[in-house]
């Protein structure tokens, strides 16, 4: 009876998924099944998605509030599976926005199948959020993952009777090992063709007041919807005033998303088959729907429903939601005590309270942390310094001559290949050996470590420091990150799943004196500071300098932090809890994989995005002349006063301005204007193409015909330190945060703080040294 | 170059300018929008409020009623409601004043647009009690019937603001108070408490002070006349009878005592404890994310560790190691060792 329900409109259902789904941000390309995963945090649930789709995940997403964190899709047994990653959440109560993607994807997207991830070791908790999909929807499998990690603790789980218990299939799986993954698909694919339908187990009674109004709604939505298979679980959502629920029920919508809906109609429209037959028809209800929609008038049957739940609502104490959830959890409870079966504590759990004791301990926890961070430190500034060199032979002496030979002998004019091959490529060119290889050799290093499970712990054993400023222990996690790039340091923040903390984190993160400034760093204090003490020192004090300007920024991160959570994000919502996953062996090869294309590749290309304009604006500006004198020259008179006042001078400030984009071409930008501005060609490469010199002593002399002092070499220090983010990470905190309000406060609080600190210093230095 | 000495000097004055115009609360931008807020029209507003709590708890509305309600001298009152009067929101006759239906529909959209920010106040932002009241007295006059609706919608059509008093339905619909104060509960008797006093601002601030949240079981408790003591858990309190007549409690017998002893703060590492209840002034997500992990009444959390600055404590929540701040574990009222409960 069911199926001939569903089969009256097939394509309407076909039609209205898909403009739930596109409305959910998904592409609605072509596909057979659609697979979503779901899970809660930190349950392997990206390896599982990795396992599914051999790694051709397509990357380029941004986690917002309709926007799907990961899909990806591979061919199985001929048929086109399309993969979705939902957000980690330990519940659907759509209480955040996390959830809210979850629960809508859940719910409106139809899926073919919803595959939930859960951690063995971890059931109870995870059952948690198994159930709560189970009352959405039927077509569930279960996916057992981390069984290896488990069983190393000395906790086994009879997947057979965890599927008795919950009626629906569960697979033991080990996802980073690939073992299991086969039998999950089978299990996926049975369900999402019909070949299997579950009796999944829903959750039998609720708290006696719930009960009560439960009782009392569920005939009237079962009489207006009689093909919904869960009535008990609209009219709970309706109780709850479930915003999206409700709007579905007036819409007539819910009659044709929950349930175990018929798999053979509904991807119809999906392949992009036309729509023979049921074409008319589909019509005639989707006008049916919204006609009545205009007219304002729902039919009485729907009417009646909303306003029982209204009325029923005021029965229910305000700790109704409590109640539900301690339900769940007791429920879930039943279930693992059936279906877990623990032994003696493995070597596992042994290992992991050994290795906790130590780099948890009051004694030791700190010096490890800090030999930890300096050996990863050291290694990135080490082991890029070759590969630097070699890229920037490449790129920048071997084929950028190359390439302005070529244009000669191609008669390009000159204009022509001054503007591509110095402006644009030059910039580029500068950015990416720069920029790439400390950043393929930190996040690597960094990603192992996460992996491993030692993050966690330092975020775990700096968090009081970090609460005292308003912030949350994984904020040392995104500065840490935020020391190879602001911008990579900024998505490291979705780790964090506290609202306020978060903006936090996002805004202070420019603190973090990223791979970009230690060039400019380490070339000015060794030509200013260096130069003041004896040769033999010149080594250690410029190096001292340097560190002593990245603990500055540390120190003005918590600063700021602390005045930001006192002042303008004192009203956001906070919900601190940080989980400590087991320590895992990390998996070496996969970890560089990932790491390299998920943060490397995806920061890099971005920044080279925004480098090519900024190369060509900074040839354009240097040769381009307007009444006998280039753009950049008035510019730099423009600038000039504001910058002496402020103890720098308007060739670094224009630099600024104009390299935006990048923090590494600030120096080459600096270098040129400065040749440009004395006047003095023969020194330099040519208006508007960036240079930096082999010698130390040959820049010297250049900036100090530029009129620099000691005081323009600390200020500069300082303004490198305390200035707007690049573009590239003002880019990525709009995409994160999805405000303008937090962007350009990200943007103008460092700024501010640089023209201020630089402006206090120079007065202060005049006054002293007269 | 200026000389440094007058440009520090220029810096300075212009630092401290800025600082008396925009310093939170006490600078001149803000004074300048607390006096440009208080118009005519939200005057009217609060007298229309307050003729409606005087109706609502069946008081006479008379001109010092009025006055003393809204903080306004009594000749400002008069004319406040000779204004209302002529715009037939408000009826006068003998010193008693009525609201006319149109003056009872306008009073009531007030009413339910400043619980209704009060209530997302409390769960939606990280915002202190003692601000919630205050920001939704502002709020409450700027935003129209269906952006009230709209909000109403966002937050899930709550029924109670945070401080137990119903929220009015958009058609206008509120159940009458029920419960009795807490001075007149019997020593022995017990209840859960329903509705706590957000006016006038001194006994509010003293309420916040308990830390006492609505659904609290209470016991009234044997003491000397004039003072009220009262328990909640393990929790005692010695109250003055007027600030006790603040706090609405609904009698019942079947609040059973749920026998809090300590709460997870207290529990050193290495030893287990059952949770009895969280607070209820843990609240909105902050509260959410603690069920969610499942920490709910019932469950055997065991203390694992400290870190090595010595908070947070990482607990063994339902399989998963969670670390939680001293400020979250002492919300989290747990009993003494179950028997036989196993950790992790």
């Amino acid at each position: 009876m069911r199926a001939a329900a569903r089969s009256a409109r097939p394509a309407g259902r076909g039609h209205q998924r898909a403009r739930n789904l596109v409305r959910l941000g998904l592409s609605p390309h072509r596909w057979d099944h659609l697979i979503a995963l779901a899970g809660n945090p930190n349950v392997g649930k990206t390896t599982v998605f990795n396992a599914l789709t051999g790694l051709r995940q397509h990357t380029g997403n941004w986690p917002g509030k309709t926007v799907v964190r990961a899909e990806g899709a591979f061919l199985h047994d001929g048929r086109r599976v399309k993969v979705v990653d939902l957000p980690g959440t330990y519940s659907l109560h759509a209480g955040s926005a996390d959830e809210e993607v979850a629960r809508d994807f859940v719910l409106f997207g139809q899926p073919d199948v919803t595959v939930v991830v859960v951690d063995a070791m971890r059931l109870e908790r995870n059952l948690n959020l198994v159930l709560q999909i189970l009352e959405i929807t039927d077509r569930v499998v279960v996916c057992l993952n981390l069984v290896d990690e488990a069983r190393r603790h000395g906790i086994t789980v009879d997947a057979n009777g965890l599927e008795r218990e919950l009626g629906v299939p569960v697979v033991p799986t080990v996802a980073r090992r690939n073992e299991g993954i086969d039998a999950l698909l089978r299990a996926a694919t049975d369900v999402a063709t019909g070949a299997r339908r579950n009796q999944p187990h829903r959750i039998g009674s609720q708290p006696a007041a719930v009960e009560e109004a439960v009782d009392a709604i569920e005939p009237l939505v079962a009489a207006e919807f009689p093909e919904l298979s869960n009535a008990r679980w609209v009219a709970l959502r309706l109780l709850n005033a479930d915003e999206r629920v409700t709007e579905a029920v007036r819409s007539g919508e819910i009659g044709r998303l929950v349930g175990n809906g018929a798999p053979v109609a509904l991807s119809g429209s999906m392949r992009g088959a036309p729509e023979r037959s049921g074409e008319a028809d589909s019509e005639g209800v989707l006008k049916g729907t919204s006609a009545a929609d205009a007219r304002g008038d729902i039919p009485k049957g729907r009417a009646r429903i909303l306003q029982a739940a209204t009325r029923h609502r005021w029965t229910l104490r305000p700790g109704f939601h409590d109640a539900l959830a301690e339900n769940l959890y007791h429920e879930a409870a039943r279930i693992a005590e059936a279906s877990v079966r623990r032994g003696s504590a493995g070597a596992g759990a042994s290992l992991d309270r050994g290795l906790d004791r130590w780099l948890t301990s009051r004694v030791f926890g700190f010096p490890l942390m800090l030999g930890v961070l300096a050996v990863v430190f050291w290694l990135t500034i080490a082991g890029a310094n070759v590969p630097s060199a070699m890229l920037a032979t490449l790129l920048i002496d071997n084929l950028h001559p190359a390439l302005l030979s070529f244009g000669e002998s191609a008669g390009m004019p000159w204009w022509m290949s001054g503007f591509l091959f110095d402006g644009v490529y030059l910039a580029t060119a500068w950015v990416v050996s720069v920029m790439l290889p400390p950043m393929a050799i930190f996040f690597p290093l960094f990603t192992l470590l996460e992996d491993f499970g030692y993050l966690p712990r330092v975020a775990f054993n700096l968090d009081s420091l970090f609460r005292r400023a308003g912030a949350h222990g994984k904020q040392a996690l995104t500065m840490s990150m935020g020391f190879g790039c602001n911008a990579a340091g900024v998505v490291a923040t979705r780790v964090i799943d506290s609202p306020r903390e978060r903006l936090i984190a996002v805004i202070t993160n420019n603190f973090s004196l990223c791979n970009g400034r230690w060039p400019t760093q380490i070339l000015i204090a060794t030509i200013f500071i260096g130069a003041l003490v004896p040769p033999h020192l010149a080594g250690v004090v410029s190096a001292g300098a340097v560190v002593g300007i990245a603990v500055l920024g540390i120190a003005f991160m918590f600063l700021t932090s602390w005045g930001l959570s006192r002042t303008v994000l004192k009203g956001e919502a906070t919900t601190f809890s940080l989980e400590l996953p087991p320590y895992r062996p990390p998996r070496v090869l996969q970890t560089l994989y990932t790491s390299v294309i998920d943060r490397t590749l995806i920061i890099l290309w971005r920044a080279v995005l925004f480098a090519v304009p900024a190369g060509a604006v900074i040839w354009l500006l240097s040769n381009i002349d307007v009444g006998g004198a280039t753009l950049a020259a008035h510019g730099i008179g423009f600038l000039n006063p504001f910058g002496l006042l402020l103890g720098l001078n308007g060739v670094i400030l224009l630099a600024y301005v104009i390299a935006i984009p990048a923090n590494e071409i600030v120096i080459p930008t600096v270098l040129m204007l400065t040749v440009l501005s004395l006047g003095t060609p023969e020194l330099g490469a040519g208006a508007g193409v960036m240079f930096e010199s082999e010698s130390m002593g040959e820049m010297e002399g250049l900036l100090r015909a530029g009129g620099w002092t000691l005081l323009t070499g600390v200020n500069l220090m300082l303004f490198s330190l305390l200035h707007n983010p690049c573009s590239t990470t003002i880019y990525t905190i709009y995409k994160e945060t999805r405000s303008r309000r937090w962007t350009a406060l990200s943007a103008l609080l460092p700024l501010v703080m640089g023209f201020v600190v630089c402006f206090l210093v120079a007065q202060v230095w005049r006054l002293v040294g007269g | 170059m200026p000389d440094p000495r007058l440009a520090l000097l220029i810096f300075f004055v212009l630092v401290a300018l800025a600082a008396a115009v925009l310093w939170p609360a006490r600078g001149i931008l803000a004074r300048l929008r607390r006096i440009s807020r208080l118009t005519e029209r939200v005057r009217m507003e609060d007298v229309l409020k307050q003729l409606y709590k005087l109706e609502y708890d069946r008081l006479p509305a008379t001109t010092e009623s009025v006055a003393g309600g809204v903080q306004i001298p009594q000749s400002q009152a008069v004319r406040l409601l000779q204004r209302l009067e002529e715009k037939r929101l408000v009826t006068g006759a003998a010193a008693r004043f009525r609201l006319t239906d149109a003056g009872r529909a306008q009073a009531l959209h007030i009413v339910r647009t400043h619980r209704l920010w009060e209530k997302f106040l409390a769960d939606r932002t990280g915002t202190a009690p003692e601000e919630w009241h205050e920001q939704a007295e502002e709020r409450e006059h700027l935003i129209s019937v269906s952006e009230a609706d709209a909000l109403a919608a966002a937050l899930g059509h709550p029924v109670y603001d945070p401080h137990g008093d119903p929220i009015p339905t958009a058609g206008g619909e509120m159940p009458a108070r029920s419960g009795v104060p807490l001075t007149s509960l019997e020593p022995g008797e017990r209840g859960l408490i329903t509705h706590l006093e957000d006016e006038p601002e001194e006994i509010y601030r003293e309420l916040v002070g308990l830390e006492l949240g609505l659904m609290a079981p209470v016991e009234r408790l044997k003491g000397e006349a004039g003072r009220v003591h009262f328990r909640t858990g393990e929790r005692r309190y010695e109250v003055s009878s007027a600030l006790a007549r603040n706090i609405t409690v609904e009698p019942s017998t079947e609040v059973a005592d749920p026998g809090w002893s300590r709460t997870l703060a207290d529990v050193p590492p290495g030893e287990s404890a059952t949770v009895a209840a969280i607070s209820p002034v843990c609240r909105g997500p902050a509260r959410r994310r603690l069920l969610d992990l499942g920490v709910v009444p019932g469950t055997v959390v065991h203390a694992r560790m400290r870190s090595a600055a010595g908070d947070p404590v990482a607990y063994d929540i339902r399989g998963a190691v969670i670390a939680l701040r001293r400020e979250q574990a002492v919300h989290i009222l747990v009993s003494g060792i179950p028997v036989g409960g196993r950790a992790s």
